[in-house]
This record gives structure tokens, C-alpha cells and sequence, in this order.
């Protein structure tokens, strides 16, 4: 059972603001049924233009219809300017601050008020999450987004990245571009030392070379792949050609070219050796579990 | 305030009359089963009766059961133990919808150079049986596929599956947790199922026991090493209070089951026929002709499960979900995924598990508080349009 604060209970259960303004001035619209929760915010402002009244609608769990609803009072009274200031933090600690995993939730409410806003100054209705180049196709979060959760909540991993926009959370296969962008990110503010490569073995026999290529497949391409229905056998190793077959969706997927090189071949070099090529055993894809001999 | 428990494919109240029996053996009856003295040795003869009780319900021999500290050890000890007894095999034949206990056995099997081939399901939660038999080779070591899907219910046609095994030499294992005590084992009848998972804490039973039943002639490689416990078979000092109160369950399961899986079916049907009709956009998940008579999953469409539970908390009324945000992960179920349950039922999926001790009255309790939360839900939900 989650640990939520007494006021993000208080807002579940006594949500106020819920509706849709009619003749609304800033309409935003974010998330989908897929992804598991989306928030659709409307507000309208008086002649001063500040926001005079300001409604929502969620589907969502109770984080969710929490932070919908207290993001209508944050910014009620508020002009456009001081909206457009507000941050996924201040909603979070305005609520005395959301479990970890559930702070998606937060960025999906300031998300859905920058849309708002910007539906008010441009009259555009273009979805939030389509800017910028898409990095996790699991739940459609691209570069921009991601690039901003971490400088504004100073995250550091993978997983918090997750918890606060979704990213990664799906087949786990942009993970690697999220750790790029946190590096990239935190680099940029405070020139921290590299993250240190592993240690790369240097003279490797044929045995030690293709027991490193096996466990590597184990331990951190399979699970990736696994993630999408996938799965990979090791079929040989010649010199530095490794052969491999792809089952299940992998068997089936168009991006296998994307995958050997992007996933297997990236991993392979990163943990065994820089020489390495792979490549894919057509043969044996085509009639999957053959036993030989 | 009062709790209305439908929650019991998760966990069972311990019965009263199990907790009777079992209260002795912390402060009594503490002696060690293996001890050479008589004070040891009362506790080791009330063990044997309480193993007689298990194999009556199970219809199997007293020698066929072991006892193990779960049902998780159960299924880890089928699978590793029949792995390790036929080393030559490398093939392992699963299903889509398993509960982890199995399904993540077998994924890391693939890490040792096992190939693990995963049954799929179609929208009714119904394995592909053609599947299943194309897959069965002379490479396959076991088949383990569950009695029936602890989130939906739908039971697997497990006597075909065990023909087919037993037909091709193939051992076939059973994680039957969710349905020892709700349908009849007579497992000295069905020859073709060869290891079976049972869990104390799903009958009434308390939490830490639970029963691999391993028919005579199955070779197994113990899993738990260090001692000679159930026959050299599973090494540790036996939870006695577990198997002297597992044993008082079954033969309160054995007594009452077809009376009681009368009424708890007929509780079941109502709760899930009003709901039905009092609410619109549900829908059943799983295969209604062919379910446990105690579960019942229902989709709301366009609002959340976790939101759902967290109203139906406040009303004392628990039940579970297949929503992503009830798991902590980030996607919905892995069985109504696999039954292909489109993402907007998925998220808004409870699961109702009813058991002896729920009333006509809590379900009416129940019948009057859920249709408001759900249109209170779907108030709030963008994907309800207005009347």
C-alpha cells in the first residue's frame, strides 16, 4: 500500500474543481488511457488576467486526481506569468510531497498547465509530449522532457527518471539514452568526474572471451529484450564475430539491424571486448528451437 | 469499522478451528519431531496424522507429500529438482499467465542455457493447447503450467496437459495454490500429474507452510540440503504448528467443500451480476465456463484500479488490481496483458476473491457502495463524456 500524505488523501477523496470550463481560455490535454493516467486542464481568466477559475479532469490513480486537484488552487488568482513558473516541485510539496515512484504524477500536472498556457498564447492544441525528439516510445517522452525533469528535481539515475515522467519504465530499452541525457545534464552544471568506464579485461583467451560474451547475453541483453516479448541465443563465436539468433518478438521485429547494433553489439563492446561485430544467424531464426545433435 | 475481506486469492483468514489446534505446539508441545525422546516424539506422530489429512484432500499417498515453507518453495523445488534430475534435458515448457514464483524460475533458467518455451492465452485466458503439444520434444524435461490463474480464476484443462505429458515421458508440474481446497485432487487417479505446488495460507491455513506433492516413481533432486527431514527430500526442522494446522484445514476443506463452494459461488455470481448490471462499460475477465468458483475480475473502463481500491478502503471493503499502479511498476498485469485486455480495461481491472467466511450481507454492503464509487470515478475521468 502506498504511503500518501493526509492532503493527498484529503484531495482524492474531496477533489474540488472538477469539470471543464466550457468557454475556456487555456485548454491542456495530456497522458492517454495507455499510459495509465491523463489529465485534461482548463481555465479562464478575469479581466485582469489573472486566472479566476481554473478546472480539471483525471484518469488516474489517487496521486493523480490528488495533484489535479491541488494544481487548480495553486494557480488560481495567479497570472499567466506566475503560472508558467510553476514547477512539478511545487505541486508535490504543496500536497507535503508524493512516494517517489508517484511523482510522475506531479510533472504530468505541470505538464498539462504549460500545455494550457501555451493553448492560451498561441491557440495551439499540439500535444506536450510530441516536442523535441522521443526517446522512451513505451509512454512517448522525448529528449526535452526528459533533459527537464532532471535539471529541475537534480535527479541522478535511470530509475528516478522513471518515477518522475515514466521514461524507462516500459521495455526499458532507452535506458541507456536516459543515462546519456543525466550525464550530459549533470555534466553541464557541475563538471562531476565521468561515471568510470568498467574495467575492460585486456588479453582474453577464446574461452574467457566467449564465456564473457555468454554472460553478458545473461546478464544484460536478454533482460532488455525480455522486456518486449523477446530473446536471444548465442549460436557461435568466431574470432571477433559473434553469432546470435533471435527468438520470440525479437524473431518477428523489423528492428532487429536497430537491436544487433544498438543493444547487442553496444553492450558487447562495452563489457567484453571493442573488437567485437555481430552478426545474425538467418538460418537458425528461421526454425527456432532446432536441437542439434 | 467493519472489514468486508475479498481479498482471499491473496490471503485467508486462519480458521478458527485451525488456530485451535495449532495454539498447543508453541508452549507444550515444543519438542523437536526428530528428537529420540517420547516429548519429541507425540509431536512427530501428530505431524504423520496432519500428513494424512493433506494426502486425503489431495487423494494421494501420505508418503507423496512434502512439506515446504511456501508455495513459492514449492514451485522452485518442482522445477529446480526435476531440472537437476534430468540433466540431459533442455527444454522447459510454461505459460504466459504463471504466477512469478514459476514464471521468473523459468526466465532465469534461460540464463543457463535453457531454452523455456512460455504458452500463450487467448482473450478469454484459455491456453493454446495446439501450442502446448506441437512444443512437447524429446528435449523437454517439464511442462509446468498452473491449475488455475490466481487473477482471473480460469482453470486450465490440466488433465488433458497431463495426458499429454505423461504420453510423450515428459513430468508435468502443477502450481495448484489457488485450487486445493475449492475442487477435488483424487490426484491417485490422475496419473499424468507428477508434481503439484500447494500453500497453507490460501485454505485457511496460516502463512509459511505449504505442500509439493511428488507422486511415487518421480525423480527429484532436493532443492533444500542439510538434514533428514521428509525423507531426506526437504532438509530443515518441520514448522510444526504450520502442518498440524494445514492438516486441520484440509480436513475442514474435505468435509465442507462442495456445500461451501455451493454458496461461495452463488455469493460470487451475485456480487458480479449486480455489478454487471448496476454499472455500465464492465466486463469480466477470463473464461466464465470454466473459472473458480470464488474469483471474479471486472474491468471499469476509463478510470483506475488503485483509485478504485483506495475508495472501496474507505468503505472497509478490500480487494486487488491488475492496474499498473497497484504493482508499482509501471504497466498493467502480465496475465491480462497476455490475454490481450485492452490498456483501458487493464488499468481499471479489481479483482473480487471470495471465501467460507464472507456473508449474503457483505455482499449487498458491497453491491450498495460500489456503484457510486465507480460513476464518482468516472466523473472525474476526461474519457467519460457527459450525458
Amino acid at each position: 500500500m502506498w504511503e500518501y500524505t493526509d492532503k493527498v488523501k484529503e484531495h482524492f477523496f474531496n477533489p474540488r474543481n472538477v469539470g471543464e470550463i466550457k468557454d475556456a481560455d487555456g485548454v491542456g490535454e495530456v497522458g492517454s488511457l495507455a499510459c495509465g493516467d491523463a489529465l485534461k486542464l482548463t481555465f479562464k481568466l478575469d479581466e485582469k488576467g489573472r486566472i479566476a477559475d481554473a478546472k480539471f479532469k483525471t484518469f488516474g490513480c489517487a496521486s493523480a486526481i490528488a495533484t489535479s486537484s491541488v494544481l487548480t488552487e495553486i494557480i488560481n488568482g495567479m497570472t499567466i506569468d506566475e503560472a508558467a513558473r510553476v514547477t512539478n516541485r511545487d505541486i508535490a510539496d504543496y500536497l507535503g510531497g508524493l512516494p517517489e515512484q508517484k511523482m510522475h504524477c506531479s510533472v504530468m500536472g505541470r505538464e498539462a498547465l504549460e500545455a494550457a498556457i501555451d493553448n492560451y498564447r498561441t491557440g495551439g492544441t499540439k500535444k506536450h509530449e510530441l516536442e523535441g525528439k522521443v526517446v522512451c516510445t513505451c509512454f512517448g517522452v522525448t529528449e526535452n522532457e526528459i533533459e527537464r525533469v532532471v535539471r529541475e528535481n537534480d535527479l541522478s539515475t535511470v530509475e528516478d527518471v522513471t518515477n518522475y515522467c515514466k521514461a524507462g519504465g516500459g521495455c526499458g530499452g532507452c535506458k541507456d539514452e536516459i543515462e546519456k541525457i543525466i550525464e550530459r545534464v549533470q555534466g553541464e552544471k557541475s563538471k562531476a568526474p565521468a561515471v568510470s568506464r568498467p574495467a575492460k579485461h585486456h588479453k582474453l583467451t577464446n574461452i574467457q572471451k566467449i564465456q564473457l560474451v555468454q554472460q553478458t547475453i545473461n546478464e544484460q541483453i536478454r533482460p532488455a529484450l525480455r522486456a518486449d516479448g523477446g530473446n536471444i541465443e548465442l549460436i557461435d563465436v568466431e574470432g571477433n564475430k559473434v553469432i546470435v539468433a533471435f527468438r520470440g518478438m525479437c524473431a518477428q521485429c523489423r528492428l532487429t539491424e536497430f537491436t544487433i547494433k544498438e543493444v547487442v553489439e553496444a553492450r558487447l563492446r562495452e563489457f567484453v571486448s571493442d573488437e567485437l561485430y555481430v552478426e545474425e544467424d538467418k538460418d537458425s531464426a528461421a526454425e527456432p528451437h532446432v536441437h542439434r545433435g | 469499522m467493519k472489514v468486508v475481506y475479498f481479498d482471499n486469492n491473496a490471503t485467508t483468514r486462519v480458521a478458527d478451528e485451525v488456530f485451535e489446534q495449532i495454539r498447543p505446539y508453541f508452549c507444550e508441545l515444543y519438542g523437536n519431531p526428530s528428537s529420540m525422546h517420547s516429548f519429541g516424539g507425540q509431536v512427530s506422530r501428530k505431524m504423520r496424522r496432519a500428513r494424512e489429512k493433506v494426502a486425503q484432500l489431495l487423494g494421494c499417498e501420505a508418503s507423496e507429500i512434502i512439506f515446504t515453507g511456501c508455495g513459492t518453495e514449492s514451485n522452485n523445488t518442482a522445477i529446480s529438482g526435476t531440472l537437476a534430475a534430468y540433466p540431459n534435458k533442455r527444454k522447459v515448457i510454461t505459460s504466459r499467465v504463471e504466477h512469478p514464483a514459476v514464471l521468473q524460475v523459468c526466465r532465469e533458467l534461460e540464463n543457463h542455457g535453457y531454452t523455456v518455451v512460455e504458452i500463450g492465452v487467448d482473450k478469454k485466458g484459455r491456453l493454446d493447447m495446439n501450442r502446448l503439444e506441437e512444443q512437447i520434444d524429446d528435449d523437454t524435461a517439464l511442462i509446468t503450467i498452473m491449475y488455475a490463474n490466481n487473477e482471473t480464476g480460469t482453470i486450465f484443462p490440466v488433465d488433458k496437459i497431463a495426458q499429454l505429458a505423461e504420453s510423450k515421458g515428459v513430468v508435468f508440474h502443477t502450481d495448484a495454490v489457488q485450487v486445493v481446497g475449492k475442487i477435488p485432487m483424487n490426484l491417485s487417479q490422475r496419473p499424468g500429474i507428477a508434481l503439484l505446488s500447494i500453500s497453507g495460507h490460501k485454505l485457511h491455513a496460516p502463512k509459511g507452510i505449504g505442500v509439493l506433492f511428488v507422486r511415487k516413481g518421480t525423480r527429484l533432486r532436493p532443492y533444500m540440503l542439510g538434514g533428514h527431514q521428509e525423507a531426506g527430500r526437504r532438509a530443515g526442522t518441520e514448522n510444526v504448528p504450520g502442518i498440524i494446522g494445514l492438516g486441520k484445514a484440509c480436513e475442514l476443506a474435505d468435509e465442507n467443500m462442495a456445500a461451501e463452494n455451493s454458496r461461495v459461488r452463488s455469493l460470487r455470481d451475485k456480487l458480479e451480476k449486480e455489478i454487471l448490471e448496476k454499472c455500465p462499460d464492465c466486463m469480466v475477465n477470463g473464461d466464465v465456463e470454466n473459472r473458480l468458483p470464488n474469483t471474479s475480475n471486472i474491468s471499469f473502463e476509463f478510470i483506475e484500479g488503485e483509485a478504485i481500491l483506495l475508495m472501496l478502503d474507505r468503505f472497509g471493503i478490500c480487494a486487488s488490481s491488475g492496474s499498473a499502479c497497484t504493482s508499482g511498476s509501471l504497466e498493467p498485469s502480465h496475465v491480462l496483458r497476455a490475454m490481450g485486455v485492452p490498456f483501458t480495461a487493464a488499468h481499471g481491472s479489481i479483482r473480487f476473491s471470495l471465501s467460507r467466511y464472507n456473508t449474503e450481507e457483505e455482499i449487498d454492503y458491497a453491491i450498495e457502495k460500489i456503484p457510486p464509487i465507480i460513476s464518482r470515478l468516472r466523473e472525474l475521468s476526461p474519457f467519460v463524456k457527459p450525458k
